[in-house]
């Protein structure tokens, strides 16, 4: 009896690994290359088809970012002065935000290479920073680090930092003079508005094609 | 044409102790982190003089620039002036203390200058010795120089007081600065400006389809690249 127990065990030991959790530099190494494959093969996404972006941006990229954790880093204190159904507002406006304006820079991927630094993680460690680099002819190469915390088995994307510029953290001064003028639902107007002036913007320059 | 590559010790040292002077006032000044941009309706309106000049000049001349040239032209360029600037972003490293970093540039400048004809190619790269960003402005904030209030000027951009004076520093030991005749050296600078206006084209669009207040979100980016650069890519995380 023992005996069976303890390769139950043993068995469970082995199989473990296979059943953890993707590492956090594997797992943006392969949605990089995933999503940059299908760019590669897409002709309309190269012309900036907003519609195959975002459901390339949906399907292959948004799984793994926490946008309740991002919006809060953007709005900072104010975040606790906010209820529920704010919050979910909050950042469905910013996620919206966010994925219109640069989801539109995977239309302007021209062969550069991507080339990601040496990940180091401590044992226990439920944040981390994965790097990369950008390199194209005749520029600096540019610095794109990602952010990830731990959330159950998986990992998910809290921060972008582009060239040592946090895609969220940036938005901080300006979401708190929004909450200082307009309370939080000033916010969220002001965050709909931004996002319906693109929306419309977005229609007339597809109406004129 | 000449190109002197010294530049006069006694300039040099009257602008490092006028950078003294300096120091000691913005030092003190960045004790107040939450008055770091004290000047906001002076830099809002350079800002807007900026965008108009932006719109009107320098960007038409940028897009003109960049859809006129093949891209290895236009990378030649880039890397020219890269390799200009590498023997002073070299002593920079030098002065921030960091030797190894400093040898590198030069290397890098030598390389560039002979293999890479005049740095017009940049082979370094290519063999792996990496290019690092830095300027006086970086090696002043290492000694312990605060940032300063935030200034914004138009067609200079933004820029912190230290970096203001860093940024003058590193004008004047600019080996364009000492290009003869004057005709080929305004040549010169322009070029640089447009190369690196051209560089930043892709990025206008983010910028105005992400802001909810342009100029704020300028500043903000600025700082934090600044501090990242200060930092040699890896600052420490600032949240709440």
């Amino acid at each position: 009896m023992i005996k069976r127990l303890l390769a139950v065990c043993l068995a469970c030991f082995l199989a473990a690994p296979l059943f953890a959790a993707e590492a956090p530099d594997a797992l943006i190494r392969r949605v990089s290359e995933e999503v940059l494959e299908i760019v590669r093969q897409d002709k309309d996404i190269r012309n900036g088809d907003i519609q195959k972006i975002s459901a390339l941006v949906d399907a292959k990229v948004l799984p793994y970012f926490n946008f309740q954790r991002m919006t809060s880093l953007a709005v900072g204190r104010d975040w606790r002065s906010a209820n529920p159904a704010q919050k979910n507002r909050l950042a469905e406006e910013f996620k919206n935000l966010l994925v219109r304006t640069y989801s539109n820079a995977l239309s302007s991927y021209s062969n550069q290479r991507i080339v990601f630094k040496p990940f180091k993680m401590k044992s226990g460690e439920t944040e981390v920073l994965v790097r990369s680099e950008v390199t194209q002819p005749g520029s600096q190469p540019v610095q794109i680090d990602y952010w990830l915390e731990q959330s159950g088995d998986n990992w998910k994307v809290f921060d972008v930092v582009v060239a040592g510029i946090s895609l969220v953290t940036n938005y901080r001064e300006q979401f708190a003079n929004e909450v200082r003028a307009g309370g939080i639902d000033g916010l969220i107007a002001s965050l709909a508005a931004k996002n319906k002036s693109l929306e419309v913007a977005a229609a007339a320059k597809n109406g004129k094609k | 044409m000449t190109l002197k590559a010294g530049f006069s010790v006694r300039r040099l040292l009257r602008l490092l102790a006028l950078g003294g002077a300096l120091a000691v006032s913005t030092a003190h000044a960045s004790a107040q982190e939450a008055q770091r941009d004290p000047y906001e309706n002076f830099n809002r309106s350079m800002f807007s003089v900026n965008e108009a000049l932006d719109k009107y000049a320098a960007r038409p001349v940028a897009q003109a620039y960049d859809a006129a040239f093949p891209l290895p032209v236009k990378a030649s360029v880039g890397n020219f002036f890269g390799n200009v600037g590498e023997v002073w972003g070299g002593a920079n490293n030098a002065l921030q203390g960091k030797p190894a970093d400093a040898g590198l540039g030069l290397t890098r400048f030598l390389i560039n200058s002979t293999v890479g004809i005049l740095g017009l190619f940049d082979v370094a790269s290519e063999l792996g010795f990496e290019r690092y960003n830095e300027d006086f402005g970086q090696t002043m904030a290492v000694w312990g120089v605060g940032n300063g209030p935030y200034v914004f000027l138009p067609v200079v951009g933004p820029r912190t007081s230290r970096d203001l004076l860093g940024w003058a520093v590193d004008t004047y030991v600019d080996p364009v600065s000492t290009i003869h005749p004057e005709s080929v050296r305004i040549g010169t600078s322009v070029l640089r400006f447009v190369d690196v206006r051209a560089g930043l084209l892709p990025a206008d669009k983010v910028v105005e389809e992400a802001a909810l207040d342009k100029y704020a979100y300028v500043r903000d980016a600025y700082l934090q690249r600044r501090r990242n650069l200060i930092y040699d890519g890896r600052p420490p995380r600032l949240d709440d």
